[in-house]
């Protein structure tokens, strides 16, 4: 019985605190003052990092640049199909993001190899037939590696490095992307905590106003 | 003075037994524990906490039969890798695993770990026996 009244003041309590959260998420990233006159008046904004353009080949062989994501947030990460180390537990834990949105339109997740030389359009469909995706919920994108690395500097992870025994160490990030393409969190994929932090953080987005008007 | 005897004897087989078992028991839970690490370290990033593989990438550690029936091969697969084909837990895998650079002990702790967890239950795999059957590696 005592144990039982702990647990309802202990559940009390965080519903409490809960309560009072705040209900959108911080937005990262360098931001600028912008200074502009319009209409005869002078308006300072505040300007973003968003991420840049991009264009990238996805594991049917469509090509997808950044306007293909216009009107959706996203999740990204980087990875590549012959990643020994901390991939099968990213895109473990990816699928349950995956499953969560399964049936949500406008929630993507874009996961870019950083190996395209060996991670060919073939090689990216049958990962995805594997890993038991399909549609155009979860893509898996290749291009040029340069691009690829450059991008990865703007998702604001370490940009990948080439090692002899795992052949590339990278990042284990989830990156959350909003509708104008600005980031709003990291999460470490693969920590599953993070990662159920992460869901809540996308139904937490998506309720934010700028987030469901936006196009 | 017969039953002093008698009595005496089924104690000593008694205690005999009880510390041979628990010798056994003794053994199997320093493997199984030196295995749990290993498993937590260099395993448990492809075939999951649980065993649970990831999807058709990678297979799981849960189909008993197919450990059982292998058995004396794991070592082989532990040590070597894995390539090609294999069919369990009614899927067909067509991954890669990594060689690993470990000591037959390391195999044995290891193996006794997975194939005594997840629902397998295969008793101790010895050094010993690691060590015969690396011999036979193709
Ligand atoms: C890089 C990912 C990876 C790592 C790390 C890894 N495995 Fe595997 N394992 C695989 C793949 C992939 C296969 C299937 C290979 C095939 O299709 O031929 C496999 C197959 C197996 C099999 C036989 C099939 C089954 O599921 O029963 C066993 C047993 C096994 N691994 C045990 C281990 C143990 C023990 C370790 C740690 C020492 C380990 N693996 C580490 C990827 C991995």
């Amino acid at each position: 019985m005592k144990k039982l009244i702990g647990a309802a003041v202990i559940i009390l309590l965080w519903n409490a605190c809960k309560f009072n959260e705040q209900k959108t998420l911080p937005i990262a990233g360098n931001r600028d003052a912008v200074t502009e006159t319009v209409d005869g008046k002078t308006v300072t904004d505040t300007v973003y990092q968003t991420i840049p353009a991009f264009k990238f080949v996805n594991q049917y062989g469509d090509s997808i640049t950044n306007k293909t994501l216009d009107g959706n947030i996203y999740v990204a990460d980087f990875f590549f199909t012959t990643c020994p180390s901390i991939c099968p537990i990213m895109h473990r834990n990816m699928l349950t993001v995956y499953n969560a949105f399964k049936d949500v339109a406008d929630v993507k997740i874009i996961s870019h190899t950083i190996d395209p030389q060996h991670d060919s359009v073939a090689v990216l469909k049958k990962y995805a037939d594997k890993l038991g995706i399909a549609g155009s919920k979860w893509w898996l994108l290749q291009g040029k590696k340069e691009d690829t690395y450059k991008l990865a500097a703007s998702y604001l992870v370490s940009s990948p490095q080439v090692d002899a025994k795992e052949k590339y160490v990278h990042d284990g990030y989830f990156i959350l992307i909003d509708k104008q393409k600005r980031i709003r969190g990291q999460y470490d994929g693969t920590v599953p905590e993070q990662v159920t932090k992460l869901i809540e953080d996308i139904k937490t987005l998506k309720a934010e106003p700028d987030q469901t008007t936006a196009k | 003075m017969k039953l002093k005897v008698i009595s005496g004897i089924c104690l000593l087989l008694a205690i005999f037994l009880y510390s041979c078992q628990s010798e056994d028991e003794l053994e199997f839970s320093r493997y199984y524990s030196a295995g749990n690490v290993i498993y937590q370290s260099k395993c448990m990033n492809c075939h999951g906490k649980n065993g649970e593989g990831l999807s058709a990438l990678i297979p799981p550690l849960t189909d008993s039969v197919y450990l059982k029936v292998h058995k004396d091969s794991l070592s082989c697969f532990i040590k070597y890798g894995l390539k090609g084909k294999i069919t369990l837990a009614n899927k067909t895998f067509e991954g890669e695993m990594p060689a690993n650079d470990f000591a037959p002990i390391e195999i044995a702790e290891v193996l006794t770990y997975v194939t005594n967890s997840f629902g397998n239950k295969m008793g101790t795999i010895t050094s010993q026996h690691v060590g015969d059957d690396l011999q036979k590696c193709k």
